[in-house]
């Protein structure tokens, strides 16, 4: 970390970091001890009705692009409750450098801690190249809903390279552990009969609770182009692709709805 | 493919045809039911689950072209109760999973006699595949092969390794006979001089007999099974 | 080792169970999206690149001596649809049988008697690999082309294919199978030190949203 938060690196891309965590204080209500953004990585808390602590990542200019190296970590400490959402999509765009940009995602939720993980899209747009990783840590009795939705390129454009790896680990055994990778420079057949088929959006659903380990959900289909899937252990997954996002949006607001209680 | 059977008792499961279970107990005695489509293999089968199903712990495995049809048929019948039945997908290719790749069936088959065993008899019904389809003696002990006398008199004559080798032909709805022209006399001389003193049976299992004398074969096979 | 036992290994005719498996084809062609050869190609050069890398990466892990429950593990991670991991079960528990009966050893003879429904398929081929003296670089290649040949074959069945186009597409995907064997492998060779999740997770959409449509129909050919 020699280059200084949020400036330009020495080949024009930024390095920036948010930094979320939510701790319940003795009453039970989630509080914010640590919420700092910076650069493109803007955080705000949200009013909150409940006794969850709410924020919004907000997008303060447009990132990420080529070479920036964004990271964004939110932490649940033990007990307490965090929603975390974004107020725009998330555009990747080309940059002046010719490295991919990196946006990195570190989510730990702690012992009976909840965190729902529900920004906008990600949006590839032509010429970009982003390499996305999202990590989230739970401990013991911890919940979480994460929802992650991939639009490729801007209406009517060809997307950018792109690709996504999502790791879930549940006190320390891997859950789940997926990659999408697509657009040019991404391997053969990424939009053939296999993986996309000319479906321009793709989205997860991962909901992970200490429930699902002894009463797992059945496999059920929605719709014909989303389907959710218990996973080996205390999860479930919906993996769905669209033609677009409003239609992916649709299909996955109906499965949160399904497996929510 | 199999080198030695030596091994396979020290184990943790059976790797093929062998008599003994891994726990020591001698494994039921395994027969299967080949034939053409429409030959009335699933009908003998369900008529054999009632005819021995008192007296003998006995479960079937299927092997259809459309995965569960004949299972479905058996379980619509109430032949046996559904813990008893075990559908194989075979891939459109019923032969190849009772002769050439016999991993599933036997998978099938162990199955049952772990979850409802012990059992004395295993049926394993192939899907209606064509004349060449005959089980690997990896997975039966004994086979029979269905045909009909509305397939043609001249099946018999035809041969091929189903009517010529198979422990036991059943030359089946007999009650059919005069109104396809079928000539039973020439079948039955016909199988004769293609199976030497292989037997055949002729049912009708509209007939009171029914499938009563392909039961009494399959009695006589346990009891050997049993003292060997 | 003898060489030619990699023949024995890939042959389409080894009996443990793959012909009754379409790999996803089977869905796709019911769904409209394999039609011709041409789909068929990027059907199977788009799963060649997600679960074939991955199952060869396992199966060279396996075949280097990495602990077959760790990656079985693994494979349950990678593997989010549980239509596709009882499929992957199932044909492990049938390879398991195959290959204790043909290159028998203590290491097969443990992972059965651990996981005697069946562990990942690719993971028993891997240690089938290593009990038969094969090497990591032989296992990637039984993977990979398995993960190819299995769709082609049934393609052939479904939509009554000529079967020398569909022998065409495979011998075309010979490039993009090296190329996969060769990453799939470099990624096995960093398991002992980097542990499993330096195996690669790629992963096609609407294979695992295809499978779980497959495995809720009444009446279908294929297995999976």
């Amino acid at each position: 970390m020699s280059v200084p938060a949020g400036q330009a690196q020495a080949d024009g891309g930024l390095r920036a970091t948010a930094r979320i965590r939510a701790e319940a204080d003795a009453r039970g209500t989630s509080r914010l001890p640590v919420l700092d953004g910076e650069g493109p990585l803007a955080v705000r808390r949200i009013r909150s009705a409940g006794r969850e602590a709410r924020v919004a990542l907000v997008g303060a200019m447009s990132a990420p692009l080529g070479g920036d190296r964004l990271t964004v970590s939110a932490e649940a400490g033990p007990g307490a409750r965090l929603d975390v959402t974004s107020t725009a999509a998330t555009i990747a765009l080309p940059g002046q450098s010719k490295r991919p940009a990196h946006y990195d995602v570190r989510l730990s939720v702690e012992e009976g801690a909840e965190l729902r993980w529900l920004p906008e899209q990600l949006i590839s747009a032509n010429g970009s190249e982003l390499r996305v990783t999202t990590r989230a840590e739970l401990a013991s009795g911890a919940r979480l809903l994460l929802r992650e939705e991939q639009v490729l390129g801007r209406a009517g454009e060809e997307p950018g390279g792109l690709t996504s790896r999502l790791t879930v680990r549940c006190e320390g055994r891997v859950l789940l552990d997926q990659e999408l990778a697509c657009g040019p420079g991404a391997p053969g057949g990424w939009d053939g009969p296999a993986a996309l088929a000319g479906h321009r959006a793709i989205g997860q659903l991962v909901v992970v609770r200490p429930d699902l380990a002894h009463a797992p959900v059945q496999p059920q289909m929605l719709g014909e182009l989303a389907a959710l899937t218990p996973l080996a252990g205390p999860g479930l997954l919906v993996t769905a692709v669209a033609s677009d996002a409003l239609r992916l949006r649709r299909v996955l607001d109906e499965a949160v709805r399904r497996v929510v209680p | 493919m199999h080198l030695d059977h030596s091994h396979t008792h020290d184990g943790p499961a059976a790797v093929s045809a062998d008599a003994v279970r891994p726990d020591g107990r001698r494994r039921a005695l395994r027969v299967g039911l080949g034939g053409p489509v429409g030959s009335g293999k699933t009908a003998t089968v369900a008529a054999l689950c009632r005819a021995l199903r008192d007296e003998l712990s006995l479960a079937v495995v299927t092997n259809d072209i459309y995965t569960r049809e004949d299972a479905a048929f058996l379980l619509r019948e109430a032949v046996l109760p559904p813990e008893r039945i075990a559908a194989v997908e075979t891939g459109a290719c019923p032969h190849t999973a009772i002769r050439d790749d016999i991993s599933a069936n036997l998978e099938a088959v162990e199955d049952l006699e772990d979850e409802v065993g012990p059992l004395d008899l295993v049926l394993v019904e192939s899907g209606g595949d064509n004349l060449t389809a005959t089980f690997s003696r990896g997975l039966v002990d004994a086979q029979l092969f269905v045909i009909d006398v509305a397939g043609g008199d001249d099946i018999p004559r035809k041969g091929g390794p189903g009517v010529t080798t198979a422990d036991l032909l059943v030359v089946n709805k007999t009650d059919l006979a005069p109104y396809v022209g079928s000539d039973l006399q020439r079948m039955a001389r016909d199988a004769k001089a293609q199976r030497a003193e292989l037997p055949v049976v002729f049912q009708s299992l509209r007939s009171e007999e029914g499938v009563s004398e392909v039961a009494a074969w399959v009695r006589e096979r346990i009891a050997a099974w049993t003292a060997a | 080792m003898n060489r030619a036992t990699l023949l024995v290994l890939a042959d389409g005719r080894f009996p443990a169970g793959g012909h009754a498996h379409s790999g996803g084809a089977e869905a796709a062609v019911a769904a409209g999206r394999i039609k011709d050869a041409a789909d068929l190609a990027e059907f199977c050069r788009g799963r060649l690149h997600t679960s074939g890398l991955v199952a060869a990466a396992l199966a060279a892990a396996a075949a280097v001596g990495v602990d077959p429950l760790e990656l079985d593990e693994a494979a349950d991670a990678r593997t989010p649809s549980a239509a596709l991991r009882t499929a992957a079960r199932k044909l492990g528990r049938q390879m398991m049988r195959a290959a204790r009966a043909t290159w028998p050893s203590a290491e097969l003879d443990a992972l059965a008697s651990v996981r005697p429904k069946g562990a990942h398929q690719p993971v028993v081929l891997g240690l089938a690999a290593r009990s038969a003296g094969l090497g990591p670089e032989d296992a990637v290649y039984v993977a990979a082309y398995e993960s190819v040949s299995g769709p082609a074959t049934a393609v052939v069945r479904l939509l009554s294919l000529d079967p020398f186009d569909a022998t065409a597409v495979l011998a075309r995907l010979a490039p993009d199978l090296d190329r996969v064997a060769a990453d799939a492998a470099e990624c096995a060779r960093r398991v002992p030190i980097e542990g499993v999740d330096a195996l690669p997770a790629s992963s096609a959409p609407l294979l695992d949203i295809g499978a779980e449509a497959h495995a809720a129909w009444a009446v279908r050919l294929f297995a999976s």
